[in-house]
């Protein structure tokens, strides 16, 4: 298993390529995905799928989420991809377009029967869920909480617009709704929030307007469509030394507070409260998932 | 399992290898082995290859290498779908399990 927890950033290999899947464990990626559907053409995904299970298997890169996203649901390969995908034990599996919740306690039964089968511990692997449509959205809040074995959901921005025959732009405003409803669905689960890719993989400037919205609105980490992308979306999800600083006086100013029996604690001369108290143990969990010192050196 | 057509897996892309089985009634196991570091790992690369045609059961077959650097995995992972394409059977995941 990853020895980090953390899952700013995710990066597809295609399940084709070795040089590509080899490359990608030397990237700055948090979580890995193995992929065996879009990226594998009908004739190559037996080969994929032996390449995959392999690379996890013998060649597992150290300190990585490992994923292995799997065809959909409802294609011919499923089966035969989660009797490899189980075996290999990444660290989850990535389920495509997923819309029902049923779709989920399936693919979770299916897996009992393989690590049983397997004589693999039962339950360990996790799923991600990619959220690709409209009826996806809808269902959001059932599908986070399908099975204990759910530890995240992402928005697949490209096919979400394509189900609701809206446009694609790089502001967004098209997933804005599908943006939240992921994500207060994530929330209310308590399980990891994925952002859409942005796809223009020449636009660095779009990127980071694009990990504004992101950020703000309280993602957990997004996928990347290119290796370049990788360090951009990580820094976005790391604090900076300015808000692990502010977050710091916040927890000092409420210590404070406590020592002397304040009833009402101030900073800067605005009240502390509850939701800051909260961002700013979020912040500071974040700064040391992320390896960073509190004095500002990394580890 | 039996090689009963000729069959490719693999490409000849860095960091690959590309194997071609075809069938050798009667004849065993006949291994070519084309690679750049053949001195070095030729006779790993030559193993690894006859320990998955032993996994399949695989008695006689001809064997073609085209190595471009392939780590071992890759190499296993090629010959497995090589095999089971030339055998036009799939591949028994619960092989070894121990409650299949």
């Amino acid at each position: 298993m990853a020895k980090s927890e953390l899952m700013r950033t995710s990066l597809y290999a295609g399940g084709t390529s070795p040089i590509k899947m080899i490359q990608a464990g030397f990237y700055n990626e948090d979580c890995l995905v193995y992929d065996l559907e879009d990226s594998v053409s009908a004739g190559e995904k037996d080969a994929a799928r032996f390449l995959v299970y392999n690379a996890v298997k013998y060649q597992r890169p150290e300190n990585k989420y490992i994923l292995i996203r799997v065809n959909g649901i409802y294609s011919e390969y499923l089966d035969e991809d989660l009797e490899a995908a189980v075996r290999a034990q990444p660290d989850a599996i990535r389920i495509p377009k997923v819309e029902y919740a049923e779709e989920v306690k399936r693919i979770d039964k299916r897996m009992t029967e393989i690590e049983r089968k397997a004589g693999l511990p039962v339950g360990q692997i996790q799923i991600w869920c990619n959220i690709e449509s409209y009826q996806g959205v809808l269902n959001a809040r059932e599908i986070a909480t399908a099975s204990p074995r759910v530890a995240a959901m992402a928005l697949g921005a490209e096919d979400f617009t394509a189900s609701m025959t809206a446009q694609r732009t790089k502001p967004g405003w098209e997933i804005f709704y599908a943006r939240n409803a992921v994500l207060m669905a994530c929330r209310e689960a308590g399980i990891s929030a994925q952002d859409a890719v942005f796809s223009d993989i020449n636009d660095s400037e779009g990127l980071q307007t694009d990990l504004q919205m992101t950020r703000t609105l309280g993602f957990d980490g997004k996928t990347c469509v290119h290796p370049r992308q990788i360090d951009t979306v990580n820094a976005c999800f790391t604090p900076s030394q300015k808000e692990i600083r502010n977050a710091q006086r916040v927890l000092e100013a409420l210590e404070e507070a406590a020592k002397n029996h304040t009833g009402v604690c101030t900073l800067d001369g605005g009240m502390v409260d509850k939701p800051m108290e909260l961002r700013a143990r979020c912040t500071l969990a974040k700064a040391e998932a992320a390896g960073i010192k509190m004095g500002g050196q990394t580890k | 399992m039996k090689i009963k057509r000729p069959a490719m897996a693999g490409t000849l892309e860095s960091s690959d290898v590309q194997i071609i089985l075809e069938p050798n009634p009667g004849s065993g196991i006949e291994i070519e082995l084309n690679s750049d570091v053949k001195t070095t790992f030729g006779d790993a690369i030559e193993a690894t290859i006859r320990q998955v045609l032993d996994e399949f059961s695989v008695t006689d077959a001809q064997v073609t290498v085209h190595d471009k650097g392939a780590l071992d995995f890759v190499i296993r992972s090629r010959m497995q779908c090589a095999v089971c394409r030339a055998a036009e059977g799939k591949y028994d995941w619960g092989k070894e399990d121990p409650n299949g």
